[in-house]
């Protein structure tokens, strides 16, 4: 049976040309905290089903995503490999592909040249093309929006936010997920900004949501924060995986915890 | 001792290239014939759509029918799904036909791609499998899996229904998963066909 996937995200920013994960780096005793090779290496042995670099601040300072980062990673670390952040061009994931990563997550660039993901699955296939999502509620109840019931039966739509959550665009997440899928994403990577760095739980009502609309896995992100979450991540939210970020880094759930705890509770994971 | 790992163009080989690093024998990437003739062991990585692959490897075809009789080789996702005789994957393509059978759609009201960790259901020893236990993960992404008979199949896995993701016969393995990213049990696959190759 498919297992349902735990992945950690580092998200790294560069410094003096060496990659360093941000979220984290203060707080944790561990020296290797701040290296995301070492980091990487120990999710991959905590039994991390996959692993997101997401290159935070590409998209607005016109960074390119940290290639020798990806490659050392590659050569330590034999599991899946995703990375995004200002992946913009035929030739970013060329070099991404070849430096290691088996996946590529588009956001912005794909918000503004949709073309550029039929682009990406034709050259590379759809099974490397990882549509990154970041979407925001909002109560303005406009004409031809998808409304959703929230938890507390009030309604929203959910906007699509682009350079890492500051822009709004006017577009409808669950008509945009549709989109991404025709245009042939393999992947969705759902990130709620309502959530994101909450520790509140994942949001469920978009999640959901769009898990049943398209037919390729979705990835919930944004507001894990205790074990619970995760299990409304997989069950009511139906995500096909989740991912934290900090709550692994500072070590407050272990990977491995996170993955017993889910199947005492009757979810398949990969022990 | 060298590994030849077959060059199509595009995609990650990185991988593949380094798990064979890591047991100590020489990865060779090249679509060279001559490369590729003295390796002792040959790896067809899966990347990219059957119509393409097999388009791209028509000058190698003789070369890997010799192989099949000479040499240790591993078909690894579409590399594996090359081995069959035809394959529905964009129209109907006419496969190496090494082991008879057909690439056909995944089927059953399940997502697609099959995109994570799965199970292996072990139905018959293979050298390829030693040190690995009923029931271990690894991992796949795939949306066409290869329908052959009984004889061939190693390994089945259930997504919408059952698939053979191991396959073999004497020295011609193919695995529908990933055995390079597939953490320390997939580089035991690595290993155990690295292990034939040394023989």
């Amino acid at each position: 049976m498919l297992a349902k996937r735990i992945i950690p995200c580092l998200d790294v920013t560069l410094e003096k040309g060496k990659g360093r994960v941000v979220k984290g780096v203060e707080f944790v005793n561990l020296r290797e905290a701040g290296d995301p090779v070492k980091l990487a290496q120990r999710y991959n042995e905590e039994g991390a089903d996959e692993l997101v670099f997401l290159d935070i601040t590409a998209s607005h300072e016109e960074r390119r995503t940290m290639i020798d980062v990806v490659e050392k990673t590659a050569e330590e670390v034999f599991i899946p490999l995703t990375v995004g952040g200002g992946v913009g061009t035929v030739e970013d994931i060329e070099n991404l592909l070849r430096a290691g990563a088996d996946k590529v997550s588009i956001n912005t660039s794909a918000v503004k040249n949709p073309e550029f993901v039929r682009e990406a699955a034709d050259i590379f296939g759809s099974q490397c093309v990882v549509v990154a999502i970041d979407c925001r509620r909002n109560k303005n109840l406009i004409d031809g929006v998808t409304i959703i019931e929230l938890e507390n039966r009030e309604k929203a739509w959910y906007e699509v936010v682009i350079y890492g959550g500051r822009k709004p665009v006017g577009i409808d997440a669950v008509q945009w997920a549709k989109r991404v899928e025709e245009l042939g994403a393999g992947e969705i990577l759902l990130t709620s900004m309502d959530r994101d760095g909450t520790k509140d739980g994942f949001d469920i009502p978009i999640t959901r949501k769009i898990s049943e609309e398209v037919n390729i896995p979705v990835i919930a992100s944004g507001g894990a924060g205790k074990l619970e979450h995760f299990y409304e991540g997989f069950v009511e939210g139906k995500a096909d995986a989740c991912l934290a970020a900090s709550i692994f880094h500072f070590n407050e759930i272990p990977i491995l915890r996170v993955k017993e705890y889910l199947r005492n509770e009757g979810v398949e994971v990969r022990l | 001792m060298r590994i030849g790992i077959v060059d199509y163009g595009v995609g990650n080989l990185k991988s593949i290239s380094m798990a064979v690093k890591r047991f100590n024998a020489h990865p060779l990437i090249s679509s060279g014939l001559k490369d590729l003739e003295t390796c002792d062991g040959i790896i067809l990585p899966g990347v990219g759509a059957f119509k393409c692959a097999i388009s791209n490897l028509a000058p190698m075809q003789d070369a890997i029918m010799d192989w099949v009789n000479s040499k240790p080789i591993m078909g690894i996702c579409l590399g594996m799904q090359l081995y069959a005789t035809e394959s529905e994957e964009g129209g109907l393509f006419k496969g190496l036909n090494i082991i008879s059978g057909r690439v056909v759609r995944i089927q059953g009201d399940v997502k697609i791609p099959h995109m994570g960790w799965n199970n292996l259901k072990i139905r018959q020893y293979h050298e390829i499998l030693d040190g690995v236990e009923d029931n271990t993960y690894m991992y796949f992404v795939h949306s066409y899996y290869m329908e052959t008979e009984g004889k061939e199949i190693i390994t089945l896995t259930e997504y919408g229904k059952e698939f053979p993701s191991i396959i073999a016969r004497k020295n011609v393995v193919g695995v529908q998963f990933h055995p390079e990213k597939s953490g320390e049990s997939g580089l035991r696959i690595v290993e155990n066909f690295l292990n034939m190759c040394r023989k």
